[in-house]
């Protein structure tokens, strides 16, 4: 068993809803999920099934007006839920940093990157000027970029978007964060650049120990990278486990179905998995019932369960519903 | 068996960069430096490369959308990029082009009836009835259902937008289609579906892809020969199996090592690996490229399989391809 100590993020029954025309939708329902120090946990699932809203719910970055959260983010005894903006101010970029999908719109078009990256020390430490500047090349040097010195006083549209993607993550580490939220940092980027920027955040968390959330829809992204994987689809996470578990012998439908429509397989002439149907929008995504079922309407109904729950299959394998013990692809003899 | 549709022969786009006080022209950017490729009937070609390699202004080029400075493309023999030629050969007809972005690439004010209507209302005289029929069947195709004739592009989800750029494009019966990175802005299901209609399309229709990707994983799936693009120029070209099985120049290594496996097991092995090409990658430039850091010409190494190599080393490389070849 870990330390208490160890628990970074304790995400217990969060609901975030946006307003929609007057009424509260879940857009993220029922999650929960924990994250460990030197952990790598993935949030997996297509756009619009809330991956991103439950970062935002984290650092508390939404619209408080159109906007309703619920349930309890803990985070060393301290709810993040309902939390004070000042106080927000205060744990947002210190204690949890955040790197975004474009660098270039996280960054200030009108700011030395160095400056911008000085600011984040400027507000949450005491450090004077020239320790500030020591500190940003040294970050700099941290994230890989070549000629710092020359670099502090590049505008963002100087930089490539390799380069940009480093000094946001500089950013985001630059007051030793315990818990850095990736919002899909390398979709914007080339592969061989993404490799390297996936690299140099196994290598941050090697010497800072803190906790990531990767969020991505690339599942060869998070194969290479994760530890502890959760696959959300419509809203709810459908299934969690650790990354093993999860490619070697998924059990949700919905994550059996995605991990096929890979073009990965060697048999070119085959035709790719289609999921049927498409994801349901946010006003009509169904709110009671197996949120998955309507995309596999080869499999009966008496196997859903009525109001799915998450049931823990095997020690660390989390699945949603039952309706995976008798999962057959449509193509399959349903006779297996 | 199969016939060439269309050869590209020493292709150039370059962009002048203007300065100083008069704004004479002081150098270019050369975007296409020399490409040369021929796509068979029916075939789909893979290009790959890295953003700013000049794959799309390849593809732009070959459409026609932007001008080639230089070089030749000849569709049945005769070179298109004159717009003379172009139009006795009803070359604008015979090639579409399917775009990344659907929502810019659909008028938001128009109809999905008037959107695939209009190539067909361009090429041919059809009567109303005549040419509803044509859009519904074109729906039809691409497995939309028919009320989507009378909706506009902002009511349909990412993946349905793709499969009506689709349906405009195959509206004239064309010989070629373009797709630049078609599905790249879609979610790996809804790929899987677009992925899966281009396919069927060219098997019933016959008609040949120019893909255009960044993704080593889709062009796999999709194509049979490929090329690789670095710097506006071919660094390997050759069969699916060639390439991805024997790849020989050292940024096709890179790029295909640095594809994320979902092999989780091998995620060490695989890392090593990726590191391993990445420091030959930095230190060996000079072996694989020129003194001006541009990339070879091509050498053939074996049947169906090009590389960009000086002189010299081309020899080697064919001996030891042989090799590796008996080996497994």
């Amino acid at each position: 068993m870990e330390k208490q100590s160890d628990l970074l993020l304790d995400i217990q029954h969060l609901h975030t809803g946006y307003r929609l025309q007057g009424k509260f939708y879940d857009a993220a329902d029922d999650v929960n999920l924990t994250l460990k120090r030197d952990e790598i946990l993935a949030i997996v699932g297509e756009s619009g099934c809330g991956k991103s809203t439950i970062a935002a719910s984290i650092i508390g970055l939404y619209d408080h007006k159109n906007t309703k959260v619920t349930g309890d983010i803990l985070y060393n005894e301290l709810n993040l839920v309902g939390l004070n903006e000042s106080l927000f101010n205060k744990i947002r970029g210190d204690k949890i940093g955040m790197i975004f999908q474009d660098p270039l719109a996280s960054l200030n078009p009108l700011m030395r990157v160095g400056d911008q990256v000085a600011e984040t020390l400027y507000y949450h430490t005491d450090m004077d000027e020239k320790q500030r500047h020591e500190r940003v090349i040294e970050l700099f040097n941290q994230v890989g970029m070549p000629r710092p010195e020359e670099m502090y006083r590049m505008y963002p549209h100087e930089l490539s978007g390799g380069l940009r993607q480093r000094v946001v993550i500089a950013m985001a580490i630059a007051c030793k964060p315990e818990i850095i939220i990736a919002d899909e940092p390398t979709t914007a980027l080339d592969v061989t650049i993404q490799a390297q920027i996936l690299d140099l955040l196994e290598d941050i968390q090697r010497e800072s120990h803190s906790g990531i959330i990767l969020i991505t829809h690339d599942l060869g992204v998070v194969a290479e990278t994760a530890d502890e994987v959760a696959v959300m689809y419509a809203g709810q996470i459908v299934e969690k486990a650790d990354v093993k578990t999860v490619f070697s012998h998924p059990l949700h439908p919905y994550t059996r179905s995605l991990l096929n429509s890979m073009p990965q397989s060697d048999d070119e002439e085959q035709d790719l998995h289609v999921i049927q149907g498409t994801v349901p929008s946010l006003k009509n995504m169904p709110r009671e019932g197996d949120r998955f079922a309507a995309r596999i309407p080869w499999i009966p109904e008496s196997e859903h369960e009525a109001d799915p729950k998450v049931h823990e299959v095997e020690p660390g394998h989390w699945v949603r519903c039952t309706c995976w013990k008798n999962f057959h692809f449509q193509e399959e003899a349903s006779g297996e | 068996m199969s016939e060439e549709i269309i050869q590209i022969k020493d292709l150039k786009v370059h962009y002048p960069i203007r300065s100083g006080f008069w704004n004479r022209i002081t150098d270019y950017v050369r975007a296409v430096d020399g490409v040369s490729f021929s796509i068979n009937e029916g075939e789909t070609y893979g290009l790959i490369g890295e953003s700013g390699s000049g794959k799309s202004t390849t593809g732009k080029a070959i459409v026609g959308v932007e001008k080639a400075t230089g070089g030749e493309i000849l569709y049945k023999g005769v070179d298109i990029t004159k717009a003379s030629n172009r139009r006795k050969l009803n070359y604008n007809k015979d090639v579409q082009m399917i775009f990344q972005d659907s929502m810019s690439s659909l008028n938001p004010r128009k109809r999905i009836e008037d959107i695939i209507a209009e190539p067909i209302r361009n090429f041919e005289n059809l009567t109303t009835d005549q040419e509803r029929d044509r859009v519904q069947e074109l729906l039809d195709i691409v497995g939309m259902p028919s009320d989507a004739i009378y909706k506009y592009p902002h009511e349909f989800s990412g993946g349905q937008r793709q499969r009506i750029g689709v349906a405009r494009a195959v509206a004239t019966n064309p010989k070629l289609i373009v797709a630049d990175e078609p599905t790249s802005a879609l979610d790996l299901s809804v790929q899987a579906q677009v992925l899966n209609f281009m396919k069927h399309i060219q098997q019933q229709y016959g008609i040949g892809y120019l893909f255009i990707s960044h993704d080593l994983g889709v062009v796999k799936h999709m194509s049979e020969n490929l090329a690789i693009m670095h710097r506006g120029r071919l660094v390997e070209i050759g069969s699916r199996d060639e390439i991805y099985k024997h790849p020989v120049h050292i940024y096709t290594k890179r790029l295909l090592s640095a594809i994320p496996q979902v092999d989780v097991d091998q995620r060490e092995a695989h890392k090593k690996h990726r590191e391993a090409v990445e420091k030959e990658f930095q230190e060996n430039q000079s072996k694989w490229y020129d003194k001006d850091g541009r990339v070879y010409p091509l050498q053939k190494i074996a049947p169906n399989h090009f590389v960009a190599l000086p002189a010299d080393e081309a020899e080697a490389a064919k001996v030891r391809e042989a090799k590796e070849k008996e080996r497994s």
